[in-house]
């Protein structure tokens, strides 16, 4: 029995997407069955970042609707035999699925691979539902910004209402260093101390992985990319691992107090 | 009724008048003599500075019209002024409600954005209160962590002189009573961890919610003692 983690972060363009596709890659490199699920009805595009869209045949909508098999509506990645993705619906709304429907499908996929990893589209309403329903973990993405963080919060506050979810762990997204130096960025201990959950990795801004995600390939497949070093680290810290922070992590020295929080459970 | 116990007795103090009342007889016999002893003696406080009055009336159980009227006979009289009507006794309900005024909820956790925390009597959050969420109580309100988001003490009956507390005091905006209070800081500033231990408290004469050093405000007013729940 696998178990399945929900990206997250209530904000829109933060890295959910770009995050489920890395973290859903350093775990099939590490030679673990994983199923992406793309919840974002309406709005798909973890199947683009995959560079899988011309694969697809069923959607999940068709799924839940009983117009395909589970197994029928999956997608083998390219790459990776152990990887495979359940697409989104583009054409239908966020109201196609119950999170009832979700969840069985989740538990299906569970069956069948070590991990499930969920994208989560933005906001708070029914697609949240659909997305956090079959989760057993949560990972949410922030980046450093006001508003991104509060989203997060709220976001977290809502995660931690639902009983069958571990306590969510943080990713802090699109880091850019001399913003941060310069006193126009929240400062990574200024972010912990507000949503105060175990940090789970931090990423660069890098633009690598827009050209990566432009190219249908993610950006942990290139092992010269400091993002895709983080998105490892955050993979073998997923699978349990103690993974100290990397040299780019440490540039600043902003995070040595936090070695403690990481790779934690 | 023998004359020789009186139903109303008059003390004079240095700081005022203290009427204690007899708890046995009449209710209306009471207030007769009690205006026979005031006009006996209005010459007394005719003129001069204002006197206050506390009026004790021991085991007898005074309702919320007769505290009015025992209030209004003594303001009749242009120099004296009820400071209190004090009773042994009370109904179940103003127990209760006391009970519920003084009680003190302790409770562990975040109040994250878009979570609303709120308490009959007074709370004592162990935790944060993140921006985007509130905390409210219709007493006091004692935050042990940071309170980044908005707080609202005296709530529900307008009690302007409750207090929040927090170990560091950075809120988006405070209530107390009817009052409300927006901090100008900039979203970024109110993440910093300055502002220890201050205290927010309604100051009528300034007609504002002012903000100080929890040392400081303690000189000023007194913090009611509290009793948390068994
Ligand atoms: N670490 C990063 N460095 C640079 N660009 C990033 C990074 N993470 C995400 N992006 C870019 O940000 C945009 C939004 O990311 P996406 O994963 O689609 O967000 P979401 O799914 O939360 O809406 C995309 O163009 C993506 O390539
Ligand atoms: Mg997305």
């Amino acid at each position: 029995m696998g178990e399945a983690i929900v990206v997250t972060s209530g904000k829109g363009g933060v890295g959910k997407t770009t995050t489920s596709a890395n973290i859903g890659t350093v775990l099939a490199l590490q030679g673990k069955k994983v199923c992406l699920v793309d919840t974002d009805i309406g709005l798909r595009n973890l199947d683009v970042v995959m560079g899988l869209e011309n694969r697809i045949i069923y959607d999940l909508v068709d799924v839940a609707n009983g117009r395909c098999k589970l197994s029928q509506a999956l997608v083998k990645d390219k790459r990776f035999d152990s990887l495979s993705m359940l697409p989104a619906a583009q054409t239908t709304d966020k109201l196609a699925v119950k999170p009832e429907e979700m969840k069985k499908m989740v538990d299906e996929l569970k069956a069948d691979f070590d991990y499930v990893i969920i994208d989560c589209p933005a906001g708070i309403e029914r697609g949240f539902r659909n997305a956090v329903a079959g989760a057993d973990h949560a990972i949410v993405v922030t980046t450093p910004e006001i508003s991104s963080v509060r989203d997060a919060d709220r976001i977290i506050g809502l995660l931690e209402q639902e009983k069958q979810i571990t306590p969510p762990r943080l990713i802090i997204n699109r880091i850019r260093q001399h913003m941060m130096k310069s006193g126009g960025m929240l400062e990574i201990d200024e972010i912990m101390n507000i949503l105060a959950i175990d940090l789970l990795g931090i990423v660069l801004d890098d633009d690598v992985v827009i050209a990566s995600s432009n190219k249908g390939e993610p950006v942990a497949l290139n092992p010269n990319s400091k993002a895709s070093q983080a998105y490892r680290n955050i993979g073998r810290r997923i699978l349990g691992e103690t993974v100290p922070l990397m040299t780019i992590e440490e540039k600043g020295g902003f995070l040595q107090k936090f070695r403690s929080l990481l790779g934690m459970r | 009724m023998s004359a020789s116990q009186p139903l109303v007795t008059m003390k004079g103090r240095k700081d005022g008048l203290v009427l204690v009342m007899d708890e046995m007889c009449a209710y209306d016999a009471l207030i007769d003599e009690l205006k026979e002893k005031l006009s006996v003696n209005r010459h007394f406080y005719k003129e001069g500075p204002m006197i206050s009055v506390k009026v004790q009336t021991g085991n007898r159980y005074i309702s919320e019209s007769q505290r009015s009227e025992l209030v209004a006979v003594i303001r009749s009289y242009d120099h004296l002024q009820v400071e209190s009507i004090e009773s042994n006794v009370m109904t179940s309900e103003e127990f209760e409600n006391k009970r519920i005024r003084e009680r003190l909820t302790p409770i562990t956790r975040i109040v994250r954005s878009g979570q609303v925390l709120s308490v009959e009597g007074n709370l004592l959050l162990i935790g944060d209160v993140n921006p985007g969420g509130t905390v409210s109580a219709t007493g006091n309100v004692y935050i042990l962590g940071a309170l980044r988001g908005i707080a609202c003490a005296g709530s529900s009956e307008n009690e302007s002189r409750s207090v929040i507390v927090a170990s560091i005091m950075k809120p988006t905006q405070l209530r107390i009573g009817g009052r409300i209070s927006r901090t100008e800081e900039e979203p970024m500033d109110e993440l910093k961890n300055d502002h220890i231990l201050e205290c927010a408290y309604a100051d009528p004469s300034l007609d504002k919610i002012v903000i100080d050093r929890l040392q400081t405000v303690l000189k000023r007013i007194d913090l009611p003692v509290l009793f948390a729940q068994p």
